[in-house]
């Protein structure tokens, strides 16, 4: 690496490394989310639908908090993870990942939604009359015909994990090769004198990451939706 | 044999049918829109449920509200051909074709990718995608899906509303081929009375939710008491015949029937078919003599046998000449000729007035016969 130093490509690397893990994290609880939310009636509906849009409205130091509370040594899934699987995650790059995940949610909910609305609900319908069950429908249908909606909330959700500061720095602290991500990077250097023309290089590597991971969605979320499209 | 006996509560109708369908018949639901066709239908697939009642084909009950059965869409084995398509966008034509086909082969007597390719002549459409698709392309790819997933019974759901009206025609031949070689019974639905004439045995008339009546479609069309349902413009007996000879001089077809020889201008089919022919009441017009020097090529002798008063100027009446044939004439001619029950008339049918695309092939009466079910 000559353009980048090795410490900015440690940054960049945990950066990605962290975002992905938030994406993938995020997806599966989102994709059920948004079906719920979307196509079954129960009570409580509206509630359901506040919680998740909760983290987009409370201070992120506020779910950062939480996190701590829930995942620390002490708490009651940090403390069963750390006893019975030997895992820790509070102030570690797991942690970074479970806490962007967090900040990603809603927002991977509200786009996954919006594809399940969008969808011809005939189309679920007249596979059920060929015969195929509703686990065969959701998989071999509803998933590939919403799939721009996935790409399109992966992307998101990868883009918000790449700026997610607050709740990060709060849950998982700011440790130079395990929680210090680009945002938590920039800061310790705004913070440090002399330390603008680092923060500069820092700040253009990450409008160019997020750039980039916007224009390959377009073009792959342009690609599917050809494929799916009527 | 289909039966069906369900009561649902909408917020404007109330949908309350019960009907029997024998099996290997094609049966028309025949009604305008909103009397309750779809809903009919949908409730025998299980898209809607129905709030009480019993839906049965053969031992199979597929919903029966008093012991709380109710077979879920993907286990009834009913295939549905929608007014739309409803191709899956994301998988070539052959794709969509395989969806519902059952996984075990073994299936007795099933129909194969290649019979349905070859009887709906879907072979060059194979590797294409949905969306370039012609409207009628879409629908013989959608009714191929639909018999590829081995149904016993398969509903269509006025399949032609989204073909554009030059094109709509070339599907109803397939529709007959399908059920020539397959002898799948099927459910079609439709407000268009030429596709029920050209295709139905029976017709069931549903207005406002209820089965008003059922029957072949020869006795409804020709039920004076039926025609503000049936249509009023296009209403008149249809007549079973058997194609006879052809006048290659004056290309004049020829169909017999029990009341004697139709000849129809320009049909040249084969001899011996069944035929049908939808003879509209107001191209028959009456006469108490012989007629001569006519230029009217189809005189038949009669006798009236119902009259049907209505308000306004003209009426209709039904003759007998050997097979009911209804005539729609005005009040002044009734009163003028004098004409009552058991009046003796001619009527006279303009052999260029009959429309040749109505003419359905009748497998009517040979509905009790077993048909192979292989192609």
């Amino acid at each position: 690496m000559t353009i980048l130093s090795p410490v900015e490509y440690e940054i960049v690397l945990l950066s990605v490394q962290v975002a992905t893990w938030s994406v993938l994290i995020s997806m599966p609880l989102s994709l059920a989310t948004a079906w719920l939310l979307s196509r079954r009636q129960f009570y409580g509906h509206l509630i359901v639908d506040g919680l998740v849009h909760l983290p987009m409205v409370i201070p992120p130091v506020v779910v950062g908090y939480v996190l701590l509370l829930l995942f620390g040594r002490q708490g009651p899934i940090g403390g069963f993870l750390s006893e019975v699987l030997g895992i820790t995650i509070a102030f570690t790059w797991k942690g970074a990942a479970i806490a962007s995940a967090v900040m990603a949610f809603p927002l991977m909910v509200r786009a996954i939604r919006l594809s399940f609305q969008a969808i011809d609900e005939g189309l679920e319908e007249a596979a059920a009359t060929l015969g195929a069950s509703p686990f065969r429908v959701f998989f071999t249908i509803t998933i590939p015909i919403i799939s721009p909606g996935l790409i399109a909330a992966a992307i998101l959700g990868f883009a918000r994990s790449l700026g997610e500061f607050g709740a990060t720095i709060t849950f998982v602290s700011n440790i130079p090769g395990e929680t210090r991500t680009l945002p938590l990077a920039l800061f310790t250097l705004i913070q440090t004198p002399g330390g603008d023309a680092a923060a500069v290089r820092l700040l253009s590597i990450s409008v160019i990451l997020a750039l980039g991971a916007l224009i390959a969605s377009e073009y792959l979320a342009r690609r599917i939706t050809r494929q799916v499209k009527r | 044999m289909l039966s069906v006996n369900i009561t649902k509560v909408f917020d404007s109708f109330r949908l309350e049918t019960q009907f029997e369908v024998e099996e290997g018949s094609i049966t028309a639901i025949f009604g305008k829109s909103g009397a309750g066709k779809t809903s009919t239908i949908n409730a025998i697939a299980g898209l809607t449920r129905p709030d009480v009642g019993v839906i049965q084909i053969g031992n199979t009950t597929l919903f029966d509200q008093n012991l709380r059965i109710n077979l879920p869409i993907y286990k009834r084995q009913i295939g549905y051909v929608f007014q739309d398509d409803r191709l899956f966008p994301h998988m070539t034509v052959q794709n969509n074709l395989i969806y519902g086909t059952p996984k075990n082969r073994d299936v007795a007597n099933s129909l194969n990718l290649t019979d349905i390719t070859g009887l709906l002549e879907l072979a060059p459409l194979l590797e294409r995608r949905p969306r370039t698709l012609s409207g009628g392309e879409k629908q013989r790819v959608a009714i191929g899906r639909a018999l590829l997933s081995n149904p016993k019974l398969l509903l269509m759901d006025e399949p032609l509303a989204s073909i554009d009206v030059q094109h709509r025609f070339e599907i109803l031949p397939f529709i007959q081929r399908v059920r020539e070689k397959t002898g799948i019974t099927i459910i079609y639905v439709t407000h268009a009375l030429e596709e029920v004439i050209f295709i139905a045995d029976q017709i069931i008339l549903l207005s406002e939710g209820q089965v008003t009546a059922q029957g072949t479609v020869e006795e409804i069309m020709s039920r004076l008491d039926l025609h503000p349902m049936t249509s009023r413009f296009d209403a008149g007996a249809v007549i079973s015949a058997i194609y006879s000879g052809y006048d290659k001089e004056f290309d004049l077809g020829e169909l017999s029937f029990d009341g004697g020889t139709l000849r129809i201008a320009g049909l040249n089919a084969e001899i011996g078919i069944h035929l049908r022919a939808h003879i509209r009441a107001r191209d028959v017009s009456l006469m108490l003599d012989k007629p001569k020097d006519t230029s009217v090529l189809n005189v038949f002798k009669g006798e009236l046998i119902e009259i049907r008063h209505e308000d306004g100027p003209q009426l209709d009446l039904l003759i007998n000449i050997g097979t009911p044939l209804i005539a729609r004439i005005t009040r002044k001619s009734l009163n003028d000729l004098n004409l009552g029950i058991g009046s003796k008339v001619y009527a006279m049918i303009k052999a260029v007035a009959i429309d040749r695309r109505t003419l359905g092939t009748s497998l009517a009466t040979s509905s009790s016969e077993t048909k192979p079910k292989k192609v």
